[in-house]
């Protein structure tokens, strides 16, 4: 009885010990992930502050060595991320309402789903690719345009994800109910679902746009770099992630620091964009 | 009510319509990549996936070391990604205190916001000089000197390189592997984990006997998805990994990845093979992450019909 006594209890210490190793790891796991967003932007803030003036907002990208700023960068990324996102939204929309509106869980609707999903995944150097193949090669020329249509196909499945999600949450009971008044169908998903499922939807463009503001591969194949100032959009355009690329591989130190100043504008901007985002979908869920 | 009648068709036409035009961007995309990559895999043929060859002098163009590289960074990013990943989900689903909960998911919500080029110019500037001088030298003295496992591990530290690649490759997956994880054990009924606690079973116990075997399924499914994210990472790799077209066994070495290949060298490519073998490099990228992202899905939506949510 003693003897059983002992093991059971030598036993039990192990399981314990154990069980506090493996918590003690995931604590650690824990501060590990944590530390590497801390210390990212630990960096971006002390070496990109020193950039940040009126200068940066006010002058254009500089010849190599002589000082500027990065309005043209900036303006090009605005626009580009503004076109892109107004031509990538309703298409979005529309798509996602199919999916969650009309498909019933039809064959067809599933593959639009998976291929969606796929969509949302695949590396964004090759979205670039495709544009260059579709746009670039048969313009000619790198464009601000190319750029557009870019961002925009990288829009797309964020925002048919999010819709449909969003729409998904509506109550099957609001839809019926304004069915039962014989409201037709394309009433009932604008004046019903889409009200019901509206900060969601926000939430989903808006997390595209962060999404693509910082997307650097597709625009170095479609809207290229422009050193001016440029609001032709059929012309190469300057834009703040392939600008960030090319000065900071660069040998001369104001390019860099540019590139630290611009790096630490758009991390700023993302980073602000999620959390006003998804603030919003807490709210809505609070509803 | 015609009128009604005609607008309901426009409303669902346009939504099918747009529907379709996600397939057709899918299909536009493998047309455009395999038309662009016609010509020189007609002029190499299956060569081009072996040959370690690349040289644009003598327009000689072979993909096995870009391939290589995709591959070696990968596995180290999932060897860094994986277990801390699970840490991270663990810790958030079953021991983080509520009021934690929140601002952790926040914060890695934040680290997958941060783009891909912040990683490359924080991993050139910051991490690999950092690596260079201790983590390396380390590794080299260590590692180093043991007989087969050594060869990874030998030649100077340089600081960029396949390894430091792969690192950063790790950082970024860590927040898309979370949260797939930490969705899929949320999904495990309470029911199953209180019994096993009944039955007197530890936190890790639980996790491991119960959570872990439920959502298996759900964490391969996540699993791949960082897998599919870190082999087309383009800009954080092309920033450190040293872009020098040969295969090293060591991992100190300089190295190259498709996608870094792709956006070092595509806009300064002259000459239609050089083009060509670089979009053909693309294709078999689309074609690696598409096979990956499938098997993905695949295994995510089993997991969502077996607990029928």
């Amino acid at each position: 009885m003693v003897m059983v006594q002992s093991f059971s209890t030598e036993r039990y210490r192990r399981r314990r010990i154990v069980n506090r190793t493996v918590l003690a790891l995931s604590i650690a796991a824990t501060v590990f992930g944590l530390f590497w967003l801390a210390w990212i932007l630990w960096t971006l803030l002390s070496n990109g502050i020193a950039s940040i003036n009126l200068q940066l907002f006010s002058q254009m990208t500089p010849p190599p060595g002589g000082k500027g700023g990065l309005l043209n960068a900036i303006f090009g990324s605005v626009l580009m991320t503004l076109v892109g996102t107004v031509a990538g939204t309703p298409i979005g929309i529309l798509a996602g309402t199919y999916l969650a509106e009309f498909s019933y869980g039809n064959k067809f609707g599933q593959v639009i789903q998976f291929i969606n999903d796929i969509l949302l995944s695949a590396p964004s150097i090759i979205i670039g690719l495709f544009v260059y193949e579709l746009l670039v090669v048969r313009m000619g020329h790198f464009s601000g345009w190319a750029g557009c249509v870019a961002l925009a196909i990288i829009v797309i499945p964020v925002v048919v994800r999010t819709t449909v999600d969003m729409l998904n949450l509506v109550p099957n009971a609001l839809r019926e109910a304004a069915a039962a008044l014989g409201t037709p169908k394309w009433k009932v998903i604008t004046m019903i679902s889409y009200r019901a499922a509206l900060q969601g939807m926000l939430t989903g463009v808006m997390l595209a746009v962060a999404r693509v503001s910082g997307e650097t591969a597709p625009l170095l194949f479609t809207a290229l770099n422009n050193q001016f100032w440029n609001t032709d959009l059929d012309r190469p355009m300057a834009n703040l992630p392939v600008v960030i690329f090319q000065f900071a591989l660069s040998p001369y130190d104001d390019w860099q620091q540019l590139a630290w100043g611009g790096a630490l504008l758009i991390t700023a901007a993302i980073l602000l964009l999620n959390i006003v985002s998804r603030s919003l979908a807490n709210l809505s869920n609070l509803k | 009510m015609s009128g009604q009648n005609v607008a309901d068709k426009l409303f669902f036409g346009a939504t099918v319509g747009f529907a379709c035009l996600v397939l057709l961007i899918l299909c536009g995309v493998i047309f455009s990549l395999v038309s662009g990559a016609a010509p020189a895999l007609r002029t190499f043929g299956f060569g081009f996936l072996t040959s370690e060859v690349w040289n644009p002098v003598t327009e000689k163009f072979g993909a096995a070391v870009p391939i290589y590289g995709t591959l070696v960074t990968s596995i180290i990013a999932m060897i860094i990604g994986i277990p801390v990943s699970f840490g991270i989900a663990f810790f958030i689903t079953e021991l983080c205190p509520p009021i934690l909960k929140r601002p952790l998911g926040i914060a890695i919500e934040l680290l997958a916001g941060i783009p891909s080029i912040i990683y490359g110019i924080w991993g050139l500037f910051v991490l690999a000089p950092i690596l260079q001088s201790t983590v390396q030298p380390f590794l080299i003295n260590t590692l180093g000197n043991i007989p087969v496992i050594g060869n990874l591990f030998a030649g100077p530290p340089l600081g960029i390189g396949v390894l430091t690649a792969g690192i950063i490759l790790g950082i970024m997956v860590l927040p898309f592997i979370t949260s797939i994880m930490r969705d899929v054990f949320e999904t495990v009924p309470p029911m199953l984990k209180e019994s096993a606690y009944g039955l007197g079973a530890t936190t890790w116990e639980v996790a491991w006997n119960v959570v872990l075997p439920y959502t298996r399924v759900g964490v391969i499914g996540g699993i791949m998805l960082g897998l599919g994210r870190a082999m087309g990472e383009t800009m954080a790799v092309t920033f450190v990994i040293g872009n020098a077209h040969r295969i090293a066994t060591s991992l100190m070495a300089p190295g190259a990845t498709i996608s870094s290949a792709l956006a070092n060298e595509f806009t300064e490519a002259v000459g239609d093979t050089y083009l060509s073998s670089l979009i053909a490099l693309g294709f078999v990228l689309f074609v690696i992450t598409f096979l990956v992202l499938t098997a993905a899905k695949i295994m995510l939506i089993r997991l969502q019909r077996q607990t029928g949510s």
